[in-house]
């Protein structure tokens, strides 16, 4: 009867009071769809050298913004933190963010991964590459993301559903550099190569390549490396398309993880403060190799597993034209038969 | 018009009503682009999907769930006792993890093909991402509700009825197609109804599949054209389609009686299946058993193992606490509800109640997270008015466990609501006539007559609705505190990075915490004399 009365003590008390009282002379709230296993340490971090503490809560984009909508004013989150540009130029575009002046992230962080409102700015580069199948693919095959298109990849390209972010991005960067009707005759072209339907993520379509259902296919390179990490005989590799263009489609594709500071922070300087330090060298590194990402900070060099790959040249266009095109990029997808 | 009942049933009816018109008022506003766009590219294909997704795990669940409650319920045959309820487990298990195990194995890459094309060449497999795998797959993940409601609907009837309906000259399988199946009918489509609306709400199942249905038109109009509004208002729709099916339900189901005599039959006889057929029964409910649960239970297994070693720290206790404490008191309060709603109706019978009880479960056919929003955004309200007006200097009501539990009661009442119903249609009028008679009335007769009666439909729905919210996701992200996570919360950072390896760990508690309430449901239904099963 004992155990039962303390469970019923327990049980109440929780009811009551789940927030446990902050023991810290300052805090500042984070509401991130960058999952917890991601940002964890890099709060911890952060607290233990700062003795600021980071309260934060985990959640899809999507609800996250409708939920800093709904609270207006009064909401407790100082800063918002996501992953794909579109994300968050849609948090810009919604007004849940302000402008931050900070010379420490200009430096930081290069012009085409910021908002260039200042509202947002990225943490880590995700470049959106070609990977291969060593044994099926000639060395000189590929080329580019619009080659994909050409008839000699017929029956022999994966890709993922067009409902992930990272292929609207992809797409809406396609469209910002080649207009609507180029796009929708490139995508055509994939769509008439697939060799089988789309995969629900970057994995499966890798496996799908390694075990020959198809020859190519289009991921985010962090997942090629955790797939490599666990299966390192894997007859895969990573190809850099768009390297030898001189035009606006020149360079891989990249989209970031970033952060900005909500309309409405309690405490917008401890947020700036924040962010800053996540730009800074030394977090930079823990911020993208807990991932297997690239640091946005330029000066900042990326894991030795990620270093691995190669270097190679980045797309320059602001990555915010992405989220502006999204809609229009997820239509057009819509249109052409790419589920 | 009474109004003891109505003070009962409205409030209930409020926790779900008011979500829900948040989401349908978003029908005001229609955004003319995105409706176009969506009839004229995506709509047709989506329909024709859940069209056939609907009907393909309709007919899975029931075929699954009223063959194995009859055979575990009404018959005899080696294991049954194992069976009766191993057939549960697989409520358990989320079903997008089960969906994504069934993909890992049975596609292009996994094992069995692999192996089946490298030794022997062969490469004419079924393709496991289509409309039969999707179906297959959920049928096997929802076959329980049906399997839980039509077995408490079978015990229900006692012996007396077959032997009745065989004393009239009926042979055994004439008296349980024409009397035993029609009279646990209630049952039978009160465990239906549920798996049809969360086939209806799922995202993550028909994701993993690539399977598009009207639930992903809901989520593209939302996350991918930034349209919050337009999901709304395909969820309204979604929310009106099922009010209508639950109506037809009712109006079939007002047309007979479902009430068999008492509780006086003493335990039934059961029908003892001999030889070939007790062993066909066996297979029978071995093969639902390995491929709805051992199968995926397996994988999972093997992989909690490789991570378990870096995943597994301390805090999978508080998790698991977590996911205890809000299960529990959700299943206690949903349950309860459920109880008050159907037992107003029972006392003061009248369509306007009938009407606005069902109105109260619909929240179980929204997608979990534009309900979320719908919860959310009268919460903020309230929240803000406290601090703006009455000097709140934070938010009072956002992140406390009372929130959350109001939270799953919006969601989860069908899903107690359905037995409890159907529980209640079995006893007879004559029951509370006759307790009446005898001067037991009101509370009385509820705990003394009803309640009894009532048992293992209450187990029923204490135990659904308890595994439901261990599951829960959309709503626990929503409202739980800073901080505050649970085991559902955990699978959700693994698989959103794509990380279904160490999502097994989280996924593998849930079936161990949520065995807790199969157990209990288990020992709370053996001995009961009328209901033994």
């Amino acid at each position: 009867m004992k155990s039962m009365r303390h469970v019923a003590l327990a049980v109440l008390a929780s009811l009551l009071a789940v927030q446990a009282p902050a023991s810290f002379a300052e805090e500042v709230v984070v509401y991130s769809a960058r999952n917890e296993q991601l940002i964890k340490p890099l709060f911890d971090a952060y607290t233990q050298e700062t003795g600021v503490a980071v309260k934060f809560v985990t959640d899809k984009e999507g609800p996250l913004m409708a939920r800093l909508k709904a609270e207006g004013k009064n909401t407790p989150a100082d800063l918002f933190m996501t992953v794909d540009a579109g994300n968050l130029w849609q948090a810009a575009n919604e007004g849940l963010l302000q402008p931050v002046k900070s010379k420490i992230l200009q430096a930081n962080i290069p012009d085409h991964l910021h908002d260039p409102d200042n509202e947002w700015f990225g943490l880590s580069v995700r470049a959106r590459t070609i990977v291969y199948n060593k044994n099926t693919v000639k060395s000189g095959e590929l080329s580019t993301y619009e080659d994909l298109a050409s008839p000699k990849w017929k029956d022999r390209l994966c890709l993922r559903t067009s409902k992930k972010v990272y292929n609207q991005s992809l797409v809406a960067m396609m469209m910002w550099e080649h207009g609507e009707a180029k796009t929708e005759d490139i995508l055509k072209g994939w769509v008439s190569n697939l060799a089988t339907a789309p995969f629900p993520d970057d994995t499966k379509a890798m496996e799908a390549v390694a075990a020959g259902q198809c020859d190519v296919t289009v991921v985010n390179t962090y997942y090629y490396g955790r797939l490599m990490e666990k299966k390192p005989n894997l007859p895969l590799g990573i190809f850099w398309p768009n390297q030898t263009l001189k035009n606006k489609a020149a360079g891989v594709h990249v989209n970031v993880s970033g952060a900005g500071v909500t309309k409405h922070a309690k405490n917008p300087q401890g947020a700036i403060k924040l962010l800053e330090w996540l730009s800074s060298a030394k977090a930079q590194n823990l911020y993208a190799d807990v991932n297997l990402e690239y640091p946005a900070n330029a000066q900042v060099q990326p894991d030795k597993v990620v270093t691995a790959w190669g270097s190679f040249k980045h797309n320059l266009i602001n990555v915010s034209e992405a989220g502006k095109l999204q809609a229009k990029a997820t239509m057009l997808m819509d249109r052409v038969g790419y589920k | 018009m009474r109004l003891t009942p109505w003070l009962i049933v409205l409030p209930i009816a409020l926790v779900t009503l008011i979500p829900v018109a948040v989401v349908v008022s978003s029908l005001a506003d229609p955004d003319q682009e995105i409706w176009q766009h969506l009839w004229q590219f995506v709509l047709p294909e989506l329909l024709v999907n859940t069209f056939w997704l609907v009907l393909g795990v309709g007919l899975g669940v029931t075929l699954l769930g009223v063959s194995l409650a009859w055979l575990t319920a009404a018959c005899d045959y080696p294991g049954r006792r194992f069976f009766s309820w191993a057939l549960l487990l697989p409520l358990a298990l989320p079903a997008y993890v089960t969906a994504f195990v069934w993909l890992g194995l049975f596609d292009f890459t996994g094992p069995l093909p692999t192996w089946l094309r490298e030794t022997w060449g062969f490469r004419a497999i079924p393709e496991v991402r289509s409309r039969g795998g999707v179906i297959l797959v959920m049928s096997l993940a929802l076959y329980p509700y049906v399997y839980l409601t039509a077995r408490a609907a079978f015990q229900g009837q006692g012996r007396r009825l077959m032997e009745a309906s065989q004393s009239l000259g009926l042979t055994r399988a004439q008296a349980f197609w024409r009397v035993a199946l029609p009279m646990a009918r209630p049952g039978i489509m009160a465990g239906l109804l549920l798996a049809i609306m969360e086939t209806l709400a799922d995202f993550g199942t028909v994701s993993v599949f690539n399977y598009n249905t009207f639930t992903t038109a809901i989520y593209k109009a939302w996350f991918s054209l930034f349209s919050l509004p337009a999901a709304s208002q395909l969820a309204s729709i979604l929310i009106f389609f099922v009010f209508v099916v639950a109506l037809l339900e009712y109006q079939l189901r007002a047309q007979r009686s479902y009430a068999t005599s008492t509780r006086a039959a003493a335990a039934p006889t059961r029908i003892v299946l001999r030889g070939w057929r007790g062993w066909l029964a066996a297979g029978w409910s071995l093969k639902v058993f390995a491929l709805a649960f051992i199968l995926p239970m397996t994988q999972i297994a093997l992989w909690s193992r490789n991570v378990f070693a870096t995943d597994f720290d301390a805090r999978y206790l508080e998790f698991a606490w977590h996911s205890l404490l809000l299960s529990g008191l959700g299943a206690l309060l949903v349950g309860g509800l459920a109880l008050a709603l159907g037992y107003a109706q029972r006392l003061h019978p009248s369509g306007g109640l009938r009407l606005t009880a069902r109105l109260a479960t619909l929240g179980y056919a929204v997608p979990g997270a534009v309900l979320a929003v719908g919860i959310f955004i009268p919460i903020a309200w309230l929240d803000n008015q406290f601090i703006d007006r009455l000097g709140a200097s934070s938010q009072i009501l956002g992140g406390t466990l009372a929130v959350m539990l109001l939270a799953y009661a919006a969601r989860f009442l069908a899903v107690s609501y359905g037995p409890v119903d159907s529980g209640l249609a079995r006893i007879s009028r004559s029951v509370d006539e006759a307790a009446q008679s005898l001067g037991v009335v009101g509370a009385k007769r509820l705990w003394r007559v009803h309640l009894p009666m009532l048992r293992v439909s209450l187990l029923t729905a204490a135990a659904l609705t308890f595994v439901d919210i261990m599951k829960e996701l959309p709503i626990t992200l929503m409202t739980r505190p800073f901080g505050w996570d649970t085991l559902a919360v955990r699978v959700f950072e693994m698989t959103s990075e794509g990380e279904w390896e160490r999502a097994a760990l989280p996924a593998l508690a849930i079936v161990l915490v949520g065995l807790l309430p199969v157990i209990f449901l288990l020992r709370h239904t053996k001995n009961d004399p009328a209901l033994a099963c």
